[in-house]
C-alpha cells in the first residue's frame, strides 16, 4: 500500500517540444516521479505505454495523425491521464467529471501542483491495482464524451495486427456486432474495435449512420435498395452488395433519415 | 416618411398650372353654353378651387394612410364620396349666388350636374391614383435603401469577423511556449513575446479598405512563421518564392495568413514527419497569383476539391470583396495539397 519508496512512472506525450519541457521542469520538484519517455505523437505514445506501463501520462489533445482521445482509445488498461491542452475551456469542461484532471495551456506551477497533488492523494487512499490501471469506467465515459463533441468522430481509429489504421467515416459500409467487439466493414476489409454498438450509435452522426437492427448500424450513403424480407422485416442492399437486416423499428428510423 | 408630392415646388407649380388650364377650359365651355362671362368665371373658379382643395387634401392625407394593395377599391369610394361632396357644395354656393341675376342658372346647373360629376370624379380619381403610385414608389425606395444599408452593415461586420479570426489554439500554445522558454532561455522568450505582440498588433490595426503591398503581407507572414517555428521548429520548414515584380502587388490585408495557417495545420497534423510549406507568388495578366502548398496523407484525409479543408471563410471573404467565387482554387497531386488564390489587380479600393 505504501508507494512512497517505489518510483512513480510517467510519460509525457505532446507534439511541441517546449510544451514537454515545461511539464518536465515542473516535475523537478517531485523526485518520486520519473519521466521514462517523452513522445511527439500518439503512435510513439502507444508504444511507450505498452513498453513501460506508466502510472501517469501527461497527454496533449491536438497531435499529428491521431489525437489524444483516439490514442487513449487504442490503449488497453489506460493509465491515469492528466490532459495538457490549449483546447477551449468549454470543450474540455465536459471531461471534468470523469475524474481525470486537465491543465489548460499555459498553466502555472500552482495549477500543475494542484492537479498532481489531487492524483497523488487519490493514489495514497485507494487500492493500488485500481489506480495503476486507472479507472476503466471513467476512461470509457471520457472517450464517449470526447467522441460526441462535433469536432471529433470524423473518422475511427483501429488497431490491426500491431498497426494503427485511420478509417474516414465515408469509407465505412456498415457496423456489425461481434461479441465484445464491433466489426467495421469498409471497402478495404473489416476491422474489429473494442467498443459497444450503443457507443457507436451515440457518437456517430445520426443523419449518416442508422442503427437498423440490434446488431447492425449502416451508412445511409451506401444504401442502394431496400427489399421486403420476412414478416415485418426488410433487407438493405448496399453498394458493395452486402445485405444488412433491417428490423421493424429500424425500418422506421431508416425511412425518416432517408426522407421517405 | 415620404413627403407629399405637393410639398415640392416643382410639383406644386405643375398642380397650379393644371388648375388654371382646367379653370380656363371650363370658362370657355360655359360661355359656349351661353353663360355670361362673369357667371362663367365665378362658376369655374369656385368649382375648380374646390376640386383643387380636395385633391390637395387627398394627396396630403395619403402620406398618413396609404391603402394596401388588396384595399385599392377604397380609392374608388373615397373619390366618389369626395366628388359628391364637391358637387353638393358647388350647388349650395353657386345656385343661390348666381340665380339672383340669371334665373336660368339653376336650371342649367340641374341639367349639367351629371357632366360636372363626371369631370370632378375623373380629376379626383386621377389625383388619388397618382398619389397612391407616388407614395408606393417612395415607400419602395425607402425600403430598398434600408435593405441596402442593412446589407452593407452586415457585410462590413462579416468581413471584420472573417479578418479577425485568430485561432485561439495558436495564441494559447504560443503563450505556453513562452512560458516554457522563460525558465531555460529567457532571451528567446523575450524575443518571442516581441514577435507575438507585433503579430497581434498587425492583426488588430488592419482595415479592409486599406490594401497592402505583397511585400508587407509577406513580412507579416514571416512573423507568423517565426512563431510557429519556435513551436514546431524541429518539424516545420518553409520556402517563400516571390519575384521582384509581384512585391508591389496589392492585396486585402490578412488574407494570406489564414491560408498559410490552414496549410500548416493540415501539414503538421496530418503527417508525423517533417513538413515543408511552400509559398509561391507570381503576376499573371491582371492578377497576382499566390500558391500555398502543404503535404497531407491521402489515405486518411479527403480534401474536397473546391474549397477543401478549412478554407470556407477565405472563400466567403473573397466573394464579399469581389463578388466572384472562382478566385480560390485547390489542387491535389499525390500527397501535396495546393491552395491557389488569385487577387485582381485592376481595382484597388
Amino acid at each position: 500500500m505504501n508507494n512512497s519508496n517505489t518510483p512513480i512512472k510517467a510519460i509525457i506525450i505532446d507534439d511541441e517540444p517546449l510544451a514537454r519541457l515545461i511539464v518536465n521542469e515542473y516535475l523537478q520538484s517531485y523526485p518520486e516521479i520519473t519521466v521514462l519517455q517523452e513522445c511527439g505523437d500518439g503512435f510513439e505514445g502507444i508504444k511507450a505505454i505498452q513498453q513501460h506501463h506508466p502510472d501517469l501520462i501527461f497527454l496533449d489533445v491536438q497531435m499529428p495523425k491521431i489525437n489524444g482521445f483516439e490514442m487513449l482509445e487504442l490503449v488497453e488498461d489506460p493509465p491515469a491521464v492528466i490532459f495538457t491542452t490549449a483546447f477551449d475551456e468549454y470543450a474540455i469542461k465536459a471531461f471534468e467529471n470523469h475524474a481525470v484532471d486537465y491543465l489548460l495551456k499555459p498553466f502555472n506551477k500552482d495549477r500543475f501542483d494542484k492537479a498532481l497533488r489531487k492524483w497523488l492523494d487519490q493514489r495514497a487512499t485507494r487500492p493500488t491495482d485500481l489506480l495503476t490501471h486507472g479507472a476503466p469506467n471513467n476512461t470509457d465515459d471520457l472517450l464517449e464524451t470526447a467522441a460526441q463533441s462535433p469536432t471529433q468522430q470524423q473518422r475511427i481509429v483501429v488497431k490491426t495486427g500491431g498497426k494503427i489504421k485511420i478509417i474516414p467515416l465515408e469509407d465505412i459500409h456498415f457496423l456489425e456486432a461481434a461479441d465484445d467487439y464491433v466489426k467495421i466493414h469498409t471497402h478495404n476489409g473489416a476491422f474489429l474495435k473494442n467498443r459497444t454498438m450503443s457507443y457507436f450509435e451515440k457518437t456517430l452522426d445520426p443523419t449518416q449512420f442508422v442503427r437498423t437492427h440490434r446488431s447492425y448500424i449502416l451508412n445511409v450513403q451506401q444504401v442502394t435498395r431496400i427489399d421486403p424480407y420476412e414478416k415485418d422485416s426488410h433487407l438493405c442492399i448496399l453498394q458493395s452488395g452486402a445485405q444488412v437486416p433491417v428490423s421493424k423499428a429500424g425500418y422506421v428510423k431508416l425511412k425518416t433519415v432517408l426522407g421517405l | 416618411m415620404a413627403k407629399s408630392p405637393l410639398s415640392q415646388s416643382k410639383f406644386l407649380l405643375i398642380f397650379l398650372s393644371w388648375w388654371a388650364i382646367w379653370a380656363f377650359l371650363q370658362v370657355s365651355l360655359l360661355i359656349g353654353f351661353g353663360l355670361a362671362i362673369d357667371d362663367a368665371l365665378v362658376d369655374s373658379v369656385l368649382s375648380n378651387t374646390l376640386v383643387a382643395l380636395s385633391c390637395g387634401f387627398l394627396s396630403n392625407n395619403m402620406q398618413y394612410y396609404l391603402p394596401k394593395k388588396e384595399r385599392y377599391w377604397y380609392i374608388l369610394f373615397i373619390s366618389l364620396g369626395l366628388s359628391a361632396i364637391i358637387l353638393l357644395a358647388c350647388k349650395a354656393i353657386l345656385v343661390p349666388l348666381l340665380n339672383q341675376k340669371d334665373a336660368a342658372y339653376a336650371l342649367f346647373f340641374n341639367k349639367s350636374w351629371a357632366v360636372r360629376f363626371d369631370i370632378v370624379f375623373l380629376q379626383v380619381g386621377c389625383m388619388a391614383i397618382l398619389s397612391v403610385l407616388w407614395y408606393s414608389s417612395e415607400e419602395e425606395q425607402e425600403n430598398r435603401q434600408r435593405r441596402n444599408d442593412a446589407e452593407r452593415l452586415a457585410k462590413e461586420a462579416e468581413l471584420f469577423k472573417l479578418r479577425q479570426q485568430l485561432a485561439p489554439h495558436f495564441l494559447f500554445n504560443s503563450l505556453n511556449s513562452i512560458s516554457a522558454l522563460i525558465g531555460s532561455r529567457p532571451e528567446q522568450a523575450r524575443k518571442m513575446i516581441q514577435q507575438l505582440s507585433d503579430f497581434l498588433r498587425g492583426n488588430l490595426k488592419k482595415e479592409e479598405q486599406q490594401w497592402v503591398p505583397l511585400s508587407e503581407e509577406l513580412q507579416y507572414l514571416e512573423l507568423y512563421l517565426d512563431i510557429e517555428k519556435v513551436r514546431f521548429g524541429h518539424r516545420l520548414d518553409t520556402h517563400i518564392t516571390c519575384g521582384e515584380d509581384c512585391m508591389s502587388s496589392k492585396l486585402p490585408p490578412m488574407l494570406l495568413q489564414p491560408i498559410v495557417e490552414n496549410a500548416i495545420k493540415f501539414g503538421l497534423y496530418d503527417t508525423t514527419e517533417a513538413v515543408t510549406i511552400s509559398i509561391r507568388a507570381r503576376v499573371e495578366n491582371n492578377f497576382v497569383v499566390i500558391e500555398v502548398e502543404n503535404p497531407f496523407d491521402p489515405e486518411t484525409s479527403r480534401p474536397k476539391t473546391g474549397t477543401g479543408f478549412g478554407l470556407t471563410s477565405i472563400q466567403r471573404r473573397l466573394y464579399l470583396l469581389f463578388a466572384r467565387t472562382n478566385l480560390l482554387e485547390t489542387r491535389v497531386s499525390g500527397n501535396l495539397f495546393t491552395t491557389i488564390v488569385r487577387i485582381p489587380q485592376t481595382q484597388t479600393p
